[in-house]
């Protein structure tokens, strides 16, 4: 949501913004002066068609002699050959002269979008670029908690906004003030009191512009309040449409859809009943105001004052003036959401992205691997991981189990330092792994996340992410490991089935087992499953694990793997089993040691022991 | 479900489509009529300020006459009052027709969502519908109601001109009237590439859009599996690709104007010299006032012009959506009540409760054969007869085909061939909602409505009292969680329910059903884990539910299965064997494993539980 309160910070803003306009600075300053050249030659054009009709009144008057009302050097031009009776008989140069220079005025308003629109879209290419990589620059714990309706919008429609301030609303304050100026210059320069005149009304326009754009927004809120409403409605449902039919409510959804959109339907008309008196009105003020520059030109014109000519002038002047001045009003009042945008954007920009320790390197990785009285806690909050101890020899497989929340995820990310311990420390091979490269260490670690996330791609396209010059061979191997193979051919498209978002969604076990199948298909020197196949039933279950020990069986260098489970079946084969309690290693040891031991391995192992045998004595 | 491309824009005009969707605004007619009719005054008001114009130059500047100003003040305030009325007027109107029209459509297309099968849905992502009845709608109440009063000005405004014009000077008039369509025609040209490349814009945004979220949403995985800098890469394209689309479109827009201006002003440049030398000819009939009218006239001619060139544009593309709509409007469901049934128990909107016959609960399927519409057979020649009372269970793997068996006793589905019979008659000679009013059904996932707990529950059933529903929800022993949540029943239960836990939405969706009285109850069990306590409660619902009530669930838990009257156990679509539990055990085929597998499953988690 946004708020339009204005601190001086924001002044800071626009300063540092600077920085994102770096070359395109001159593109920039270039389409302003384009804007001055184009409104210059939008004032000529009238005075040209002044000139014109002066000559003739002139000329038919019998003051063909009289001097030409034409600026400068042009005057100069048909003075020198006889003044208005020469123009008057040679209009055709003006008229050639007319569309020269809406010629020239159309070119530079051509550059002026031109420069505008390369200057604004590579700001916000630039914007948009920064913040996709200061996000992924983040660290771990800011996307955890991170608000992600929030980030994205501020990433599209505020980036947005500000390009639009750049591109047009900028320009058009600038075009403005240019306008304003020229015009109070030359119609001073021909009549004061016309010009007063012909300005009477116009604070009132820009005003009740301003006024009413400002007044106005409240109740478009409320219009896009009740849209909401009434897109939330439909999609509770459309989504329960079967809820619906089977208590045969589809009067009922009809009445209730009903008064939503007879909500957006009286909100909406609020809008364009008070749009229709803003409009009627401004015009209104429009037209007066043309109406008593004519009028008092016309008597002024009467007395000699003035000319027809530059009466015409007059009028064009101020029907040329008074659009953007009732623009204007509306632009100041968007100019603060373009400021709360910038800020919104730096927002992110000013977060802290993730930092290496200094001087971190590379390191063998394929090491046993040491916890020595870790502990971890967020911020001073309560401990998650207290004192935990425990040894794994390179390519053993650890078992961790333990109750949702007993901080098996956490030491996992320890492992890749998606967080660092704040006490204790982990050793590699006898190295603290805080001396370690982080992005080479994730390289290196293999980490399957309980929850994956594809991305919206191909299957073939998602398991290649690891290693983008994966041969289909090896690819179709790694998908044969995790039984991935078969739901992938049922596939119309097979390796090529466009997964996420925009293609097939598949289910909590296929994404788990493309996820594991996409960390195979690289080298890890130590691999963790964070519960990666708690939604793989039991069978395909076992059948992955001995698919993975076959490759270990096979001999040669196999990871140091580490499995988070709920299953007992999972765990049981592991050379070393922890088990986890409130953060704390409760008890350490292999199968058959801990089912021989008192405490919550042995409780979890009775229990399903004796269902197994109640199943047993069932069937018969 | 396979990716489908909305489509987004159709090449050619389709006046048929439109004229169709025109018919379906009846009710806004009228209102498009008096725009019609306001445009044209409002128009006239355009032409006559030059006329006016020209007037005061040639009575008081050339003519030297001092009266008559008043008369003539009169006369340009009048004008004005006329002018801002049209403008109040048609924006009045038009805010009417547009927003008028957007809700008739919503709502014709919300009936028939409505009235549309199961099938409709399935082939249809929830996105689309949305989409199809908030922006779909809305753009085509604001291209009808605004294109129409831009087109109806634009062409007054041209013919009263021209018109007036040619009243003026004959051939002043024809030079202007010549640079007319090599504006259209120019105007006409960019228009479209304008909005080709603002489309190409569009596309492309959408699909940062798409990758902010992505790299967002996945911003963790990205993070162990270090893409970071591969996912910049790919993002760096994509930014690329909008900035030169961008440019591509701004451009073309920046060289659209300043060329239609210019041509404009060839038509000033040719009335100038034409009218300047006409005013010496002896003949007169040219005088300065004319000229000034005709240099305002010309000057402003290239404004209606581009508009109606932008108004077909326009209505190019917003054709696709039209086209989607208009589909939305005009797809027939495949499930409906014929006319004599209607005729006898009503439809499901003004329901003829009064002939209704009682229900039973008798269920039998005879020779039931059922395809979905992509072709291949589910079911085929099933044949089950369960009376009022029985519970039978549906055991299987998931897409074996269970729900094919749910959705035809509910009549989301009709047999391809055969015949269900509801207490011996064909459920088809009976209405839709007759069937669905007895219907009882709980789904998997439960879906609740924001609201509170009592308006979710009352939906079961719309004339229950507050004594039925919290006696609905203490049979099924919700009530404890319910009073100690902050306002008891009239608590809110968020979004979809998202304020209550799965296994209190599954207690909730009990409760809405039980309300419902039915005689036939359908249930889709939950494969999620709940706490032991809620699971017991659970347990314990479900045999209230099932109580003298012919059942149809889809099985998962243990206890249900073996309590079932009768099991189905279903593989591919077929029905592999059925019997009670003891008999299928005993006959150690299918059921056998599938049994053995669920039981170890299931004393997994409830060993976890138990600990816990």
């Amino acid at each position: 949501m946004y708020d339009t309160i204005q601190s001086p910070a924001e002044r800071g803003v626009l300063r540092r913004f600077g920085e994102f306009m770096k070359g395109s600075g001159l593109k920039y300053l270039g389409s302003v002066f384009c804007v001055a050249v184009s409104v210059l030659t939008g004032f000529i054009t009238p005075l040209l068609i002044a000139g014109a009709v002066d000559a003739v009144t002139d000329t038919l008057n019998g003051k063909g002699v009289n001097g030409v009302n034409l600026p400068g050097f042009l005057a100069g031009f048909f003075d020198a050959r006889g003044g208005a009776e020469y123009l008057a008989r040679h209009i055709w140069i003006v008229a050639v002269m007319l569309v020269a220079v809406s010629l020239i005025g159309g070119l530079f308003q051509y550059l002026r979008g031109k420069w505008s629109a390369e200057a604004s879209e590579t700001i916000a290419e630039r914007m948009r670029e920064r913040l996709y990589a200061h996000l992924l620059a983040m660290d771990y714990d800011y996307h955890v908690k991170a608000q992600t309706g929030d980030l994205i919008q501020r990433c599209t429609t505020d980036v947005e906004t500000v390009r639009r301030f750049l591109a047009s609303q900028v320009i058009e304050i600038f075009r403005t003030v240019i306008m304003v100026a020229l015009a109070l210059t030359l119609m001073l320069s021909i009549h004061v009191k016309l010009t007063l005149i012909s300005l009477i009304l116009i604070p009132a326009l820009f005003g009740l512009a301003f006024w009413f754009f400002h007044w106005v927004q409240k109740l478009f809120m409320e219009a896009d309040e009740a849209d909401g409403q009434l897109s939330a409605m439909l999609q509770e449902s459309l989504t329960g449409v079967r809820v619906v039919r089977a208590f045969g409510r589809q009067r009922y959804e009809s009445d209730r859809f009903a008064v939503r959109a007879d909500s957006v339907h009286d909100k909406s008309l609020r809008i364009s009943r008070v749009m229709a008196v803003y409009w009627s009105c401004s015009d209104m003020l429009s037209m007066l105001q043309t109406g008593m520059t004519l009028l008092f030109g016309i008597l002024f014109a009467v007395r000699g004052e003035i000319t027809t000519g530059n009466v015409l002038t007059f009028v064009s002047y101020i029907s040329m003036l008074i659009w953007p001045i009732r623009q204007l009003g509306r632009i100041l009042q968007d100019l603060g959401k373009s400021m709360v945008a910038m800020r919104r954007v730096y927002e992110i920009l000013d977060a802290k992205a993730e930092a290496d320790t200094p001087g971190a390197g590379e390191a063998p990785l394929w090491e046993d691997i040491e916890f020595r009285h870790v502990s971890f806690h967020y911020d001073g909050k309560q401990p998650i991981l207290k004192d935990v101890s425990f040894t794994a020899k390179a390519g053993q497989t650890i078992a961790i189990l333990g109750a949702t929340g007993s901080g098996k995820s956490t030491m996992m990310n320890l492992l890749q330092r998606l967080y660092d311990v704040s006490g204790g420390e982990i050793l590699i091979g006898g190295r603290d792994i805080r001396t370690i490269e982080k992005k080479y260490l994730r390289s290196r670690v293999g980490y399957v996340l309980q929850e994956p996330f594809l991305y919206s791609r191909s299957i073939k396209d998602n398991l290649a992410i690891t290693r983008e010059d994966a041969g289909t061979d090896e690819i179709e191997r790694v998908a044969a490991v995790t039984h991935s193979d078969g739901f992938i051919a049922q596939f119309k498209e097979g390796y090529d089935t466009m997964v996420g978002e925009r293609g097939v969604t598949l289910s909590g076990g296929q994404k788990q087992r493309v996820a594991i199948a996409r960390t195979l298909l690289r080298d890890n020197d130590i691999l963790i499953l964070d519960d990666s196949l708690s939604a793989v039933d039991t069978e395909t279950d076992r059948a992955i694990r001995d698919a993975l020990a076959k490759g270990r069986s096979a001999g040669g260098r196999v990871p140091t793997t580490f499995i988070i489970s709920h299953r007992l079946t999972t765990l049981a084969d592991a050379d070393l089993i922890l088990v986890l309690e409130d953060g704390a290693i409760a008890q350490q040891g292999t199968h058959e040691q801990l089912i021989h031991q008192d405490g919550l391995y042995q409780r979890v192992y009775r229990i399903q022991a004796a269902l197994e045998e109640e199943l047993k004595n069932e069937i018969a | 479900m396979q990716y489908q491309q909305e489509q987004d824009y159709t090449k050619k005009l389709d006046a048929g489509l439109w004229r169709r969707l025109i018919g379906y605004m009846k009710p806004y007619h009228k209102y498009l009529i008096a725009i019609m009719a306001t445009m044209a005054v409002s128009a006239l008001c355009d032409t006559i300020f030059p006329l006016l114009t020209r007037e005061a130059i040639d009575t008081f500047i050339a003519g030297g006459q001092a009266g008559g100003k008043v008369w003539f003040i009169a006369r340009y305030i009048g004008t004005v009052l006329l002018q801002s009325a049209c403008i109040f007027t048609f924006c009045m109107l038009c805010g009417r027709a547009e927003m008028g029209i957007n809700r008739h459509i919503r709502k014709l297309a919300f009936k028939r969502l409505e009235e549309l099968s199961f099938s409709y849905y399935d082939q249809t992502p929830v996105g689309f519908i949305i989409s199809r009845m908030t922006s779909d709608t809305a753009r085509l109440g604001e291209t009808v109601a605004w294109g129409l009063v831009d087109l109806f000005w634009s062409g007054f405004y041209i013919l009263i001109t021209a018109v007036a014009m040619l009243m003026l000077d004959v051939r002043m008039a024809l030079m202007v009237l010549c640079v007319m369509p090599v504006i259209a025609v120019v105007a006409v040209w960019f228009q479209k590439r304008i909005l080709a490349g603002y489309r190409i814009v569009r596309k492309t945004n959408s699909q940062i859009t798409g990758a902010f979220n992505e790299g967002i949403m996945g911003a963790k995985t990205s993070k162990t599996l270090v893409r970071e800098e591969s996912n910049c890469r790919e993002f760096s394209v994509l930014t690329g690709t909008m900035r030169t689309a961008s440019v591509r479109a701004a451009v073309l827009s920046a060289l659209f104007l300043p060329i239609v201006v210019s041509l404009g002003s060839v038509a000033t440049a040719l009335v100038l010299q034409r009218g300047g030398t006409e005013v010496f000819s002896a003949r007169g009939l040219v005088t300065v006032g004319t000229l000034a009218a005709f240099v305002q006239y010309s000057t402003g001619i290239f404004e209606p012009i581009s508009s109606i060139a932008r108004i077909f544009a326009d209505l190019q593309a917003s054709q696709a959506a039209a086209e989607r709509v208009v589909s939305l409007l005009e797809t027939e469901p495949e499930i409906f009540d014929t006319p004599e049934v209607i005729e006898k128990f009503g439809d499901s909107f003004n329901p003829k409760k009064e002939n209704w016959p009682d229900i039973v609960g008798d269920v039998e399927f005879d020779h039931v054969s059922f395809h979905y519409a992509t072709g291949e057979e589910v079911l085929e020649d099933f044949s089950l007869k369960v009376k009022a009372g029985q519970t039978v269970a549906l055991v299987g793997e998931t897409g074996s085909g269970k729900s094919t068996i749910v959705n035809l006793i509910c009549r989301f589905y009709e047999p391809t061939k055969g015949v269900i019979r509801i207490d011996g008659e064909d459920y088809k000679s009976r209405s839709i909602l007759w069937l669905q009013a007895h219907l009882g059904y709980v789904l998997q996932q439960p879906h609740l409505f924001s609201g509170t707990i009592r308006e979710n529950i009352r939906f079961g059933r719309l004339d229950a009292t507050d004594r039925e529903i919290e006696a609905a929800c203490r049979a099924v022993d919700a009530e404890d969680f319910i009073l100690k949540m902050d306002k008891g029943y009239d608590s809110e239960v968020g979004e979809g329910g998202n304020r209550l836990s799965t296994g209190q939405k599954q207690l909730i969706s009990f409760a809405r059903a039980l309300i419902a009285k039915p005689a036939i109850f359908v249930l889709d069990e939950a494969t999620s884990s709940v706490d032991t306590q809620t699971e017991q409660k659970l347990q314990a619902a479900i045999s209230v539910a099932l109580e003298g009530r012919t059942s149809f669930i889809i099985a998962h838990r243990l206890s249900t299965i073996r309590n079932a009257d009768l099991i189905l156990v279903i593989k591919n679509g077929r029905i592999l064997e059925r019997g009670t539990h003891a008999e299928l055990l005993a006959q150690r085929g299918y059921y056998y494993t599938l049994y053995a597998n669920q039981f170890r499953e299931e004393g997994e988690k409830k060993a976890w539980q138990e600990i816990a």
